[in-house]
């Protein structure tokens, strides 16, 4: 019986190569667990692999090695328990951003009636703001506009899981801002497990329960993950009034410049969790496998 | 504009102004002794010199109004309306038309899914899409042994590639972000080809008929000229042998108008279907 909502074991991919050239090893000894409830942000250098890992949650790419455990089950191919929004919208085009939130709960529950199925999409439109938006059509809406509808879709369907890839990453600064807040207000109501890829350190520290920090691919590894020890409700206005708000900073940023890259393809090994890191509380403590190890936080 | 657009308006009625006072000219009895030679001659092209035979636009609009006026007449088979020609070769078109798309649609969209399929029948395409719809007019004639069938025939054949290759092109190129979204919905492979992939490619398809529909408008008036019997192609064919060289022109600017009408009811639906990303 497995103890964690999500088990992820030794997952590794590689892509053949053209030519006579061994295959390329992108990540590699991937070990990590979600609990029900958690928000987990994912950082890394690009190329690193995080959009492969994603996908394979998502059923929409397959391991090369390693198994992907949720609920107790192994998981394999896509599935409506996963709810994925991508790096770009991926919204149809032709239909409204209404039809797009209805396509995919008409998906999810085949047997409810017509009204059923718009006052449950409506409502999740209304949660991200898009409530009298909901006849135009994607290319009448406004870059942040079309993320809300992604996220609405995503949220819409109840997933057990729903993963993200930097749904924010072509925003300007204060669209995302604005989105991270209702984002963060949709999450307090909703409690979702949350998989999210950012390139962002402050939106990490906003969202996150556990930020996992991935070594440089190839071969990457997931070296950390950093517990963000700061009380919910959290405000992105306040946030960096947190005392340890820049300890916990200063930890992602340090790990992004120099340890991502001296620890390429050195830490982590068949079956070794990363290495739990509470930059608050100034220890960690390496979970499961292994004789627990006491790790400083900021050096 | 509207400005740009009023301007245009101007200048296009110029130049049919301009266009049409020329041909006037042109067609206009020489001058001198001949001008004994009584209209009725001249406009029965029995008039000698350089513009014999050619008829002037005022004709051409004289036979148009007689024409027009009584389009649907049927008055044995050397004499009817040019608007019942129209409608045998409209539904002949059509006909053809709505064959291939039976055919050619179904088929392309699981070229356009099957990369196998696209390239073992890749060869094929290229092979029969160059041929010209006549050359299949022997074959057709002697196999379905029927003149207006193989009329359809024809229509069909010419019809049928432009909408294969569009819609398996408008298939293959769906975006992959759509289909994925698709896959985490875990739709049936029925549902994601009937609400995703088809109104994704539905504005290339659509394009394919288009441009298929042009072409059998261009090749009916051939057919009909060689299987005659009824259609405005065997009307202008007819004509020609009653050397009635305005009833030729009246007849061609009519194909021209019904084929501007096909190709824009085909672009209205489009404007439809079609999606901006
Ligand atoms: N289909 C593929 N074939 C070969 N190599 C691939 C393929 N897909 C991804 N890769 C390689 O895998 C590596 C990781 O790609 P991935 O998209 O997961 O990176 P990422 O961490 O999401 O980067 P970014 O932050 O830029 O989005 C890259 O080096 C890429 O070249
Ligand atoms: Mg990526």
């Amino acid at each position: 019986m497995s103890l964690h909502f999500i088990e992820v074991e030794n997952l590794a991919r590689t892509f053949p190569q053209p030519g006579r050239q061994p295959p390329l090893t992108v990540f590699e000894h991937v070990n990590f667990t979600i609990e029900k409830g958690e928000f987990i942000c994912v950082i890394g250098h690009s190329g690193c692999g995080k959009s492969t890992i994603l996908n394979i949650l998502a059923g929409l790419d397959a391991a090369s090695d390693g198994a992907f455990v949720m609920d107790g089950k192994e998981v394999s191919g896509p599935s409506r328990d996963r709810g994925v929004i991508f790096q770009n919208h991926s919204l149809l085009p032709w239909l409204s951003a209404l039809g797009n939130v209805s396509f995919a709960v008409r998906a999810r529950w085949p047997e409810w009636s017509r009204p059923q199925v718009r006052e449950h999409s409506m409502n999740y439109l209304k949660m991200v703001g898009l409530a009298g938006a909901e006849n135009k059509k994607p290319s009448e809406l406004s870059g942040g506009m079309r993320q809300r509808v992604g996220i609405a879709r995503a949220f819409a369907i109840e997933p057990k899981l729903l993963l993200m890839d930097e749904p924010f990453g072509a925003l300007d600064a204060l669209t995302r801002g604005v989105i991270q807040d209702e984002l963060l207000e949709i999450w307090d109501r909703t409690h979702q497990t949350v998989f999210m890829i950012t390139h962002d350190v402050d939106e990490a520290i906003l969202l996150a329960d556990r930020v996992m920090l991935m070594t440089n691919g190839p071969d990457a590894r997931i070296a950390e993950s950093v517990v963000i020890d700061i009380p919910r409700p959290r405000e992105r206005s306040d946030i960096h009034q947190h005392p340890e708000y820049y300890t916990i900073r200063n930890h992602l940023v340090d790990f992004l410049i120099t340890r991502s890259k001296s620890l390429q393809g050195r830490v982590g090994g068949p079956g070794q969790q990363p290495r739990t890191v509470n930059p608050v509380k100034g220890v960690g403590v390496s979970e499961r496998v292994g004789a627990p190890r006491v790790v400083g936080g900021t050096a | 504009m509207a400005g740009v657009k009023i301007r245009a308006a101007i200048l296009s009625v110029l130049f049919l102004v301009v266009f049409l006072g020329a041909w006037q000219l042109a067609t206009a009895p020489p001058a001198g002794p001949e001008r004994e030679l009584t209209e009725y001659e001249i406009m029965m092209g029995l008039g000698a010199g350089s513009g014999a035979g050619m008829p002037a636009p005022t004709e051409i609009f004289s036979l148009a109004w007689e024409e027009l006026s009584r389009p649907f007449h049927d008055s044995g088979p050397n004499d009817k309306g040019i608007g019942l020609q129209l409608l045998y070769s409209v539904v002949r078109v059509l006909a053809g038309f709505a064959l291939a798309v039976v055919v050619a649609v179904p088929i392309g969209f699981v070229i356009g899914m099957s990369p196998v399929l696209n390239n073992a029948l890749n060869p094929y395409i290229q092979i029969l899409k160059p041929i010209s719809p006549l050359a299949w007019m022997p074959l057709a004639l002697f196999t379905i042994k029927d003149a207006a069938a193989s009329a359809i025939f024809v229509i069909f054949i010419c019809s049928i590639w432009p909408m294969l290759v569009n819609t398996a092109f408008g298939v293959a190129s769906v975006k992959r972000d759509w289909l994925n979204v698709a896959r985490t919905l875990e739709l049936s492979s029925l549902r994601t080809a009937l609400f995703v992939i088809l109104p994704a490619a539905a504005p290339t398809i659509l394009t394919g008929m288009r441009i298929s529909i042009g072409i059998s408008w261009l090749v009916i008036v051939a057919a009909e000229m060689l299987v005659g019997g009824t259609g405005i192609g065997y009307y202008v064919w007819n004509e020609w042998n009653n050397l009635d060289i305005a009833a030729v022109i009246f007849a061609i600017i009519m194909i021209g108008v019904v084929g501007m009408l096909l190709d824009a009811a085909l672009a209205q639906a489009g404007r439809f279907l079609r999606y901006q990303e």
